[in-house]
């Protein structure tokens, strides 16, 4: 057989041919600048320590110490409303937020470029570290959980709303423009109609999201089941832990599938 | 609808559908109420409490900036954390979706305990997982780092079965009948076509790990949170500025590259 | 040589893929499945790689029951059998090369595979294979780049790259327009000839059938109704296939000779 070589591949620009390399190089150059400098303690990792924890704490973790029930769900009552209260916050109060970042409502490019600004800065923090700040502003009780809750909210639902409000239907809003409604009327006939459905939507999604995100608002005294988490974990009562987990489960898959359903028909 | 000549006319809208908006309308008020009150965070207790709020806000300014070069090598460590989290649980994530996809794995004694795993993973706070380890492997970053793997895996894992239970299944069907075993398939149909959405979700998956490392510092699982827990217990708020202002510069250009890049590849 | 003998296929729904089917096809042959969608055609030629596995009865491609094969001889027939697609089955972001030579997977090792290690006669093997259907200035292109004609050839060339006994074809020109079409049956045509490869295609339009076949198999719900040679064929006979009148939409239409 007489010696074969393929045709040359298509020429590449200097750029097309150097970005892979380029690409690895710097992916590789992360990884080494990650992996020397990280430093974790192996020989406390894998230590003797270690293995007395493993064989203590899981076996625990997997047997729920039930005799803390009543407390547990109390606590975990407590969550839910924190979530609830939060969540409802924030969805009133995100709906301002919403339309002077939409375009089509709020024809100023300040507004909308400020109020975009104010929502994703919001978003840059986790709820923990705003709850952490009002815990120091009002102390320690659910009231600082739920304020950081809604304004974390704020901070996604008022995005989605803005998100919502652009894609609205504007004819619909000409239509009655050219009948002579006046600003509220387009709003109550022209503009809710059309974004009812979807803001309820979000709103619920979103308190899916808070029950999460409430769960472990005690671990820095802001109301809670994350309280017992603190205090079970310190005293290394570990089955108790494993019952907190268990409920935390349950509760969050359940919330999770009742909200889809709620969804589902709503939109 | 009324069969007389002269139909009754309700409004707009139905008594009965009315009825329902109000009753929704006045459940979920009532029972706002009823929250707001037992979780003490009415707007009442907003309004005793503003002055809770402005107080800190005003002894946040001005930041501390000399702070920032002790802020800046644990921020670092905290980025690494996430790096090697998300690069775990990306690698791990590719086999667990593929037994996850019911297109590839039609047998659900594969595809569902695979699911229910990872749905169980995702409803555990990372840093409820966080503290389980802590206790576990004692206090550092290792902790830290596997609880960021394991709630990041169940995330990854989702996203990733969906999108490979959406992918062309053609070429698949043309690889089987060419003699191509399994794998030889999954590399030669099913990668291909969910690369780029894999490479995509790898980085929103950071994004969210990001975040998350910056508060596990709080229950000793490394990171910046340390430093921000540290001195928040000790009021020293100007040094609190500080850490606020960087972490929201940091996690603002890595969503900023991380959306360009996503942007890009999709 | 592809025998059926008193094949059966019952899907699990309960519905008849195929009923009692006998047939004889000899190596080299060019045979046209026709019938109206639904009537069991595709059934039929997916049965002779496996792709559905009969229910009943007897399939033998040279001398052996392929109805008694393991996974592994499975893949070893397949790498024997080539098999053409109404959706052409390209992966659409990989390459026409990369498209092409997947299709020695069945002769490569997974590992050799995985990292693109292939002989250098398979990948002139797949460069020929290319030529031979006159796509190969578009080697290194994506294959969704490429026009529905075009992706077909390439999908010719894979299979070609197997170095098959027996192409099968799945209504390759359905989604195609009728220039097209007749360019890839002549592929298909050209291919069987030269290479002396079995040939399989489904068909349900009936000028082309007679254009192209040597042999044409007619089917009514899951049964053979008809089978002889393409001199034999006129349009009464599809009528008695089809069981109605023969329709415009019947027809490709666009034949050089129209």
């Amino acid at each position: 057989m007489t010696e074969f070589t393929l045709p040359p591949k298509p020429k590449k620009t200097p750029w097309q041919k150097m970005r892979p390399y380029i690409i690895g190089i710097i992916l590789l150059a992360i990884y080494i600048w990650t992996f020397t400098s990280i430093e974790i303690r192996w020989s406390r990792v894998f230590s003797q320590h270690t293995i007395e924890s493993l064989t203590r704490v899981i076996p625990q973790l997997f047997s729920p110490d039930w005799s803390a029930f009543g407390k547990v769900m109390g606590l975990m009552w407590e969550t839910l409303l924190m979530a609830y209260t939060g969540t409802l916050m924030a969805a009133i109060l995100a709906i301002p937020f919403g339309f002077f970042a939409a375009r089509n409502m709020v024809r100023n490019k300040f507004l909308n470029t400020a109020s975009k600004w104010a929502l994703n800065a919001i978003r840059a923090f986790p709820e923990l570290v705003l709850a952490l700040m009002f815990v120091a502003a009002v102390g320690p009780r659910p009231f600082a959980g739920v304020i950081a809750i809604a304004i974390g909210s704020i901070g996604m639902l008022g995005k989605l709303y803005s998100e919502v409000i652009e894609s609205i239907d504007m004819n619909v809003v000409e239509a009655l423009e050219a009948n002579g409604a006046n600003k509220l009327q387009v709003l109550v006939y022209g503009i809710i109609p059309q974004i009812i459905p979807e803001f309820l939507s979000y709103a619920i999604y979103r308190f899916e999201i808070d029950v999460r995100a409430s769960t472990i608002l005690g671990i820095i005294g802001a109301g809670g089941i994350g309280t017992l988490i603190t205090i079970a974990t310190t005293n290394r009562n570990w089955s108790e832990v494993g019952l907190i987990l268990l409920v935390i489960i349950v509760v969050v898959t359940l919330i999770d599938i009742i909200s889809a359903q709620i969804r589902k028909r709503l939109v | 609808m009324s069969k007389t000549n002269q139909p009754t006319l309700q409004g707009i809208s139905s008594n009965k559908t009315k009825l329902r908006i109000s009753a929704i309308f006045i459940i979920i008020v009532g029972f706002y109420l009823f929250t707001s009150i037992k979780t003490e965070s009415s707007l009442l207790d907003l309004w005793n409490g503003k002055n809770g709020f402005i107080n800190i806000a005003q002894s946040l300014f001005p930041p501390h900036w000399s702070y920032a070069s002790t802020v800046m090598p644990q921020l670092i460590e905290t980025l690494h954390m996430a790096i090697i989290a998300t690069t775990v649980a990306a690698l791990i994530s590719i086999p667990i979706s593929l037994l996850s996809a019911a297109n590839l794995f039609p047998n659900p004694f594969i595809h569902q305990p695979v699911r229910f795993i990872m749905n169980v993973l995702r409803t555990i706070p990372d840093i409820l997982l966080a503290l389980i380890f802590v206790g576990i492997f004692g206090v550092g970053v290792f902790p830290g780092i596997m609880a960021l793997i394991i709630f990041s895996l169940g995330l990854l894992a989702k996203l990733l079965y969906e999108t490979i239970e959406s992918i062309d299944m053609n070429p698949i069907e043309a690889i089987r009948a060419s003699g191509g075993n399994t794998l030889q398939v999954i590399t030669y149909a099913v990668m291909p076509q969910v690369l780029p959405q894999f490479v995509s979700f790898g980085l929103y998956v950071f994004e969210v790990n990001v975040r998350a490392s910056l508060v596990l510092g709080f229950v000793g699982a490394g990171g910046i949170g340390l430093l921000l827990n540290q001195q928040v217990s000790w009021a020293n708020y100007p040094n609190v500025m500080t850490i606020i202002i960087i972490i929201f510069i940091s996690v603002v250009i890595i969503d900023y590259i991380s959306n360009k890049i996503r942007e890009r590849l999709i | 040589m592809i025998e059926f003998k008193d094949v059966s296929l019952v899907y699990p729904n309960g519905t008849q893929g195929l009923k009692n089917i006998n047939l004889q096809i000899n190596p080299g042959e060019f045979v046209v499945v026709v019938g109206l969608s639904g009537a069991g055609k595709s059934t039929l030629i997916r049965s002779i790689n496996r792709l559905v596995k009969p229910t009943g009865g007897d399939l033998l491609i040279d001398n052996e029951n392929i109805l008694n094969y393991g996974s592994r001889e499975l893949r070893k027939l397949r790498t024997k059998v080539g098999m053409i697609f109404q959706n052409y089955n390209l992966v659409k972001r990989s390459s026409v090369m990369k498209n092409v030579i997947s299709g020695r997977l069945g002769h490569t090792g997974t590992l050799r595979s995985m990292f693109n290690l292939y002989p250098k006669e398979d990948l002139a093997l797949a460069y020929r294979s290319l030529e031979r259907v006159n796509i190969a200035d578009k080697l290194y292109q994506r294959s969704d780049q490429l026009s529905g004609g075009q992706q077909q050839r390439v999908a010719i060339a894979r299979v070609l790259t197997q170095q098959p006994n027996i192409i099968l074809a799945d209504e390759p020109v359905a989604s195609l327009d009728p220039p097209t079409s007749h360019q890839v049956m002549t592929y298909l045509r050209k291919v069987n000839k030269e290479d002396n490869i079995t040939t399989i295609v489904n068909l349900h339009f009936i000028d082309m059938a007679m254009e192209y076949a040597d042999r044409i198999i007619g089917m009514r719900a899951g049964e053979v109704v008809y089978d002889g040679p393409v001199s034999d064929v006129n349009e009464a006979t599809f009528e008695e296939i089809y069981g109605r009148k023969i329709r415009d939409e019947d027809r490709v239409g666009g034949s050089e000779d129209e």
